[in-house]
């Protein structure tokens, strides 16, 4: 009989099969129709600012990045997220800055992946928001453009100008409309996507179904979305009672970005919590926080700093949540 | 009083057992040479008694138990002792072996002897003759039976448990006894309930073996309080805290052992040991091994000579395919790969599982994202990614204090991992460090 070369590794030496590639190139996947819709309701403008985002999310993975780390997709994931955070009508440049910030910043300087503190996708839209505060709150409404091919701002604009304003085809936001103006948007808009806002922040019941796939094939944390729309759906449920002048549950939970941020953003395996209770810890400290900032902030939205502020509060909930090792005993009480 | 009947966490691998499940158990023709390692059980290593040029019997001791958890080591064929010196153990290390030479022309009929009569022996009597024979848990970890029959005086035993889960994906080594000796099986028993004078005993077998299940409930006994208890087909279902917690819904506290909640858990293989030991008198020289997986020609059930070599077995079961890539002794969970084709076989040896090259796990490892999978699989409710990272980072103390001495090495952490990380071996690793600073202290 000859000796075939054996190899000789540890046990176990069956897998379960899902790589950490595996989870991340089916979160793109799953991504992709979230960024066919954009491109639906917002035009070329849309894939533009993706693309740009991306390719800068990939490019600064590849230069700064060790070797061979692109083929994990994590920073194809980060790319893609943010671009879905911005506006159509954003100057192409600001999405590449976005993008550099988020992974060079956001990412690689904690160590790559695996060690990022903070979601580096929102890090780079809450670098893009601090340094370009108009421009990140110029929303293009989607269907105003005259034809679909229309860019829906001044993409091309030239780093460090000021881009062309179109006021004709720009709008508030649902959420600043109903904040500065007591004005409410019809639920099916917001279901649907039918409105103005960014990229991805339109059609919740797309994300929700793209997640819910993530969700099925526990890629994602069901705990964390479920936590942070009850949480949601409670706290403004019951503002809502006692005035009725502050939104409802439906439209806290349907507008802006609570949707992608409950289901992709908050969910980043990295920065979320590792235990099942410091899951449901933290949705509902983003809900919270969320319900705060939008009711009682000086900002429409905020799910970006809701996420960014409980991410840094992952550690704690990690070590408080530990679990209970089998077979120990609660500490029986001093008599 | 049967509502727990389950434990939480755990995996699911693919069980793969079909290769085997239905193939009866078959004796393997005696190789030309058989290797006797002295280190065969959990414990200190047997002590030689026979040198270089001795002829011996089959069942003759070559080794004698040093110490009380210690087992003799008899001679699995007749022959002559060749050499004794090292030789690779299926650990991965050179231990101290003794290699006989096997008599083509013996009929490998054991010397005459007397058989001790079981119903006439007392407690104490029967652990010794099955001290004598050599015999060690069957089920992998190989632990003195003798030991695990012989609680402290200051324990109080109710229950025994027999453990036919066989969670192992691929092994139909207890599966197979199960069902083709189940009055082996609950003779074992009766003898063991009788050292323990414990009056009630009960079965436990994973749902995917009917037939076993059958076998074995038909087989038993009417004077016996024993009941028979079909459970869920979970990975680790067959260690001993996860089948207590199942059957009797018993936690056996962090850091102590199943005695300290009355129980003992026995095999199924080595209650069949202890019925033969006292059927024929043989002590334990050789035992139902599985030749399996999808890089071996014909997978078979076959009775072994403890001792036989690998590549022996491998030819008597067609030998490798051309994909064959990993050999593992044990179960693919917990199993331990093999580099040596010359390794012998010994008793905790349950099963040998060829992994063709599409089974294997890559040998390529992604950085930790903190998915939390290892905390769901985790049987012991440990958090085995925050020990991944300080394993890395050689924090052994903080390790100890995150409960490592609890980790069972089941695997269930590194089957689930996604990013291939080999959790167990670095807990392993931590743990001998552990062992090693407190010996040296």
């Amino acid at each position: 009989m000859s000796a075939p070369s054996l190899l000789v590794s540890a046990s176990p030496h069956l897998g379960a099969g899902d790589s950490t590639p595996t989870i991340m190139w089916n979160v793109v996947a799953s991504l992709l129709p979230i960024v066919a819709v954009a491109a639906w309701f917002f035009g070329p403008s849309a894939l533009l600012v993706t693309a740009a985002a991306t390719a800068a999310a990939v490019a600064t993975e590849r230069v700064l990045g060790h070797r061979g780390t692109l083929g994990d997709g994590s920073a194809v994931i980060t790319g893609l997220l943010l671009g879905l955070t911005l506006p159509a009508g954003l100057p192409l440049w600001m999405a590449v800055v976005g993008g550099v910030f988020g992974i060079a910043i956001g990412k690689l300087l904690f160590g790559g992946l695996g060690q990022n503190v903070f979601n580096p996708a929102l890090l780079g839209r809450a670098f893009l928001q601090a340094s370009f505060p108009v421009a990140m709150t110029t929303w293009p409404v989607p269907a105003a453009a005259g034809t679909w091919w229309a860019l829906r701002g001044d993409n091309f604009a030239f780093p460090f100008t000021s881009p062309r304003v179109v006021d004709a085809l720009t709008s508030a936001s649902p959420l600043g409309r109903m904040k500065f103006e007591q004005q409410p948007t019809a639920l099916l808009d917001l279901v649907l996507g039918t409105t103005t806002g960014s990229l991805g922040e339109t059609s919740g019941l797309l994300i929700l179904l793209c997640g819910g796939y993530l969700a099925l094939r526990n890629y994602l944390n069901w705990r964390i979305p479920a936590s942070i729309f009850a949480t949601v759906a409670v706290l403004a449920g019951g503002l809502h009672q006692l005035d009725p002048r502050y939104p409802g549950a439906l439209f806290m939970l349907f507008s802006g970005g609570l949707m992608l941020g409950a289901m992709y953003m908050a969910t980043d395996l990295v920065t979320s919590p590792v235990t099942n209770r410091g899951c449901w810890v933290f949705g509902a400290g983003v809900g919270l926080l969320v319900v705060v900032i939008r009711i009682w902030g000086g900002l429409a939205e905020g799910v970006m700093y809701a996420i960014l502020i409980m991410n840094a509060l992952v550690p704690y909930l990690n070590r408080w949540t530990q679990p209970r090792v089998f077979g120990a005993r609660p500490v029986e009480p001093a008599t | 009083m049967w509502r727990h009947l389950k434990f939480r966490h755990g995996v699911h691998p693919p069980t793969l057992k079909e290769l085997t499940a239905g193939v009866p158990i078959r004796r393997v023709p005696y190789p030309d040479e058989i290797v006797l390692p002295l280190r065969q059980h959990t414990g200190k290593p047997a002590r030689l008694v026979v040198k270089a040029g001795d002829r011996v019997e089959r069942g003759d001791p070559v080794a004698e138990a040093d110490g009380y958890v210690s087992t003799p080591i008899h001679a699995s064929a007749a022959g002559t002792v060749r050499e004794i010196g090292l030789w690779p153990h299926p650990d991965g290390s050179y231990a101290q072996a003794v290699r006989i030479t096997v008599d083509p022309y013996s009929p490998q009929a054991a010397r005459p002897r007397l058989v001790p009569d079981w119903s006439r022996l007392g407690p104490a009597d029967l652990i010794e003759a099955i001290r004598q024979a050599g015999v060690v848990g069957l089920g992998g970890a190989a632990f003195p039976t003798h030991v695990k029959l012989a609680p402290p005086k200051d324990v109080r035993i109710d229950t025994i448990l027999v453990n036919g889960c066989e969670c192992e994906p691929y092994l139909t080594t207890d599966h197979r006894t199960m069902v083709e000796y189940p009055e082996r099986v609950h003779l074992g028993l009766r003898i063991m309930m009788r050292c323990l004078g414990v009056s009630r005993a009960v079965v436990g077998i994973e749902r995917n073996k009917p037939d076993a299940l059958e076998a074995i409930r038909a087989a038993v006994p009417k004077d016996l309080d024993v009941s028979v208890h079909d459970l869920e087909v979970k990975y680790p279902q067959g260690a001993e805290k996860m089948l207590i917690k199942s059957l009797l819904g018993r936690e056996v506290p962090s850091g102590k052992l199943p005695l300290h909640v009355g129980v003992v858990v026995q095999n199924v293989a080595s209650a069949a040991t202890i019925a033969e030991v006292f059927d024929t008198g043989l002590p334990l020289i050789e035992r139902i091994v599985t030749v399996t997986g999808r890089g071996v020609r014909r997978p078979a059930n076959l009775i072994v000579p403890v001792g036989m070599k690998l590549r022996d077995l491998l030819e008597a079961c067609g030998g490798l395919t051309e994909d064959a890539r990993e050999v593992v002794f044990g179960g693919p969970m917990m199993g331990l790969a093999q580099a040596h084709l010359d390794t012998p076989l010994v008793k905790g040896t349950t099963g040998v599982v060829v992994l063709s090259a599409a089974e294997v796990r890559p040998q390529v490892s992604y950085p930790c994202i903190r998915c939390g999978h290892c905390l769901d699989a985790c049987p012991v409710f440990l958090n085995p990614q925050l020990l991944g990272q300080l394993a890395q980072k050689e924090r052994w103390d903080e390790m100890e204090a995150n409960h490592l001495a609890d980790c069972m090495l089941c695997g269930c952490c590194g089957y689930t991992c996604p990013s291939n990380i080999p959790l167990p071996q670095l807990f392993a690793l931590a743990k001998g460090a552990l062992r090693q600073r407190q010996a040296a202290a």
